[in-house]
């Protein structure tokens, strides 16, 4: 796979050439420019970003008073601390009150590894799900990432964007569409498919490739959208493949896996299903590839448990 | 220990900070070198914490509320004997327990921090408990200036005037900057002395990185009977390194090979002139 950048400068330079055709498109940071790729933003544009320095409760209420002004706002800070500490301006000032701020977590999931658990949102899907009005998109390569923030703009309503800041590899051959609320399938797989959100995509792709090599057919869908959710993308793996293995930097709980678990439940599809993502303990130590391979988030975890799953099948 | 001794600690001390953030090639360095001769005097003239006593509740209690200084705060339990500095060498690495912002799971660390906005509260209820159970231990909380943004902060300062917390002493690291820039720059925090001292507190003012001055300002405690003792003390971000002392150019970078050398060299040379 060709190499992009990460999703976060994608993110800024998007915002950055949208903005300066725009002059209603507000930036709100907390001391998060820099972190956010927003400084050439400032200096291009210094009177499109507000700073509240080091306040993000302050800078969520900031942001939905903004929009009910008629500004177009990107509300952008660590993902960790927008959807933990903000989370009551989120759901009240900005979900409730129908106040169309982008909520942009940047340095999403696992994203600054080392730092820890206060650094990491690996519960931001689950909380935010909870909450009603707020939709929820976490794109896996560049294209996502332009895409949805360009769609964001004229969204119809209150959106939470989160992405990392590891170059990403581009995953979707020229002319694919977006849209938020639509997963894309990257392959089809006749024995099983990855349904993967965020970047762990490129990982379920790189999975995808080993297991053909051995044999399996295995598919990719990028599920970008949490909600609203794309029920038809799942319905349909679950109808085409064997067995189904959800991928996500972010709890067991609460995301992706469990509201796919609820669908084929209700709908009585009972197949070899298995839930990737982070247990519910204290999060091993290390760099974010690091923390995904000891979650089996790597290319060879996502396969050993594909052949796990599919064996177990075959044998009962 | 005295003046003397507690300046060459706080030389030793910069260069554990920088070797460690040197091997884990990440850290933030500013921070912990602005707040480092504060740690010193707090743990090798002010508080009575030892590993000996850790468990004991009479112990002194420290919040390091600007959890990212995580550096300064594990060179100096180090120092203390809580572990051996070799196991800062695993700083940041793939298992280690020596996560990138205070953690309990380091002997000697009393809070985990890291999000910044927290340890004043927690160092209040500490303080509180202190109180209604007429133990005689202290409590310590340390915060960045651009921390102060966070309105948690000053919540905890006016529960800490109602209480009368005079057995909590905070510290701000005023260094002037954060990580976009300067705090005037960024968001106003001045008249800051005069903040404090209208949400009720003792208001001290001091030199943070002058040994003699943060002995002679810790001596003093408590500042006035019934009140929140506050310490602004005014330092230098990425102090004793000078061309770290650069604002917010270090908040969190690592020094290449040569800036590395060239910063042992520094302080090398400031033990000769100790
Ligand atoms: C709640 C929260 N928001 C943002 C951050 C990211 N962050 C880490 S350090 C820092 C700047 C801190 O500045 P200051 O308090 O002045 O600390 P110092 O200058 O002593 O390093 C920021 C914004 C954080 N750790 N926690
Ligand atoms: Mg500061």
């Amino acid at each position: 796979m060709e190499m992009g950048k990460a999703n976060l400068d994608e993110f800024a330079e998007t915002l950055l050439a949208l903005a300066q055709a725009d002059r209603h498109i507000l930036a709100v940071t907390s001391d998060s420019r820099g972190s956010g790729k927003l400084t050439a933003f400032g200096e291009a544009l210094p009177d499109q970003i507000v700073e509240v320095g080091i306040a993000e409760q302050n800078l969520i209420g900031i942001a939905a008073g903004l929009a009910s002004a008629g500004k177009k706002v990107f509300a952008v800070s660590p993902a960790c601390f927008l959807t933990a500490r903000s989370l009551e301006q989120i759901k009240n000032d900005v979900a409730y009150s129908d106040q169309r701020v982008k909520v942009i977590g940047i340095s999403a999931g696992v994203s600054y590894g080392a730092l820890g658990s206060t650094h990491h949102s690996l519960h931001d899907y689950a909380v935010l799900r909870a909450i009603n009005n707020i939709d929820i998109v976490a794109p896996a390569d560049n294209f996502e990432t332009r895409e949805v923030i360009r769609a964001a703009l004229n969204h119809p309503r209150p959106l939470y964007i989160r992405f990392g800041k590891r170059a990403m590899p581009h995953l979707h051959p020229p002319g694919t569409t977006f849209e938020i609320g639509k997963a894309i399938t990257l392959k089809t797989g006749t024995d099983v498919t990855f349904i993967a959100i965020g970047e762990p995509v490129a990982q379920a792709v790189l999975a995808a490739e080993k297991l053909a090599a051995e044999g399996i057919s295995a598919g990719v869908i990028s599920l970008h959208t949490l909600k609203p959710f794309d029920a038809d993308a799942l319905l349909h793996a679950a109808a085409t493949s064997r067995a189904i293995i959800t991928v996500e930097e972010h709890s067991v709980y609460g995301g992706l896996g469990e509201r796919c678990a609820s669908i084929l439940l209700e709908k009585r599809i009972m197949l070899p299903f298995k839930i990737v993502g982070f247990p519910d303990e204290y999060t091993v130590t290390g760099s974010q590839m690091e923390i995904f391979a000891h979650y089996g988030l790597a290319p060879e975890g996502l396969a050993a448990t594909a052949r796990t799953l599919l064996h177990a099948e075959v044998t009962g | 220990m005295d003046e003397r001794e507690l300046k060459q600690k706080s030389i030793q001390y910069r260069r554990t900070v920088l070797e460690i953030i040197k091997h884990a090639n990440a850290g933030h360095t500013g921070g912990s070198l602005s707040c480092v001769d504060i740690l010193n005097v707090l743990y090798n003239h002010v508080l009575n914490v030892t590993p000996a006593n850790f468990h004991d509740p009479d112990h002194d209690r420290y919040v390091q509320s600007k959890g990212h200084s995580v550096e300064a705060l594990y060179t100096v339990l180090a120092d203390k004997g809580f572990y051996p500095r070799s196991e800062l060498d695993t700083l940041e690495r793939y298992g280690s327990h020596f996560i990138g912002h205070p953690t309990r799971k380091i002997p000697g660390v009393e809070q985990n921090t890291g999000a910044l906005g927290h340890g004043l509260s927690v160092a209040v209820g500490m303080a509180i408990a202190a109180k209604k159970d007429r133990r005689a231990f202290r409590v310590f909380t340390l915060l960045g200036d651009g921390e102060l943004a966070e309105g948690s902060s000053w919540e905890a300062l006016m529960t800490a005037a109602h209480y009368q917390l005079d057995n909590l002493t905070i510290i701000v690291d005023r260094n002037e900057y954060q990580i976009t820039g300067r705090t005037e720059d960024v968001n106003g925090l001045e008249p800051l002395a005069a903040k404090f001292s209208a949400f009720g507190c003792a208001v001290t003012e001091c030199d943070g990185n002058d040994i003699n001055a943060l002995v002679g300002v810790f001596d003093s405690l408590p500042f006035v009977a019934g009140q929140p003792n506050l310490i602004l003390a005014h330092t230098v971000k990425g102090k004793g390194i000078s061309f770290m002392e650069a604002g917010s150019k270090w908040h969190h970078r690592v020094p290449t090979d040569s800036e590395f050398a060239a910063a042992l060299a520094e302080l090398a040379q400031a033990e000769v002139n100790a």
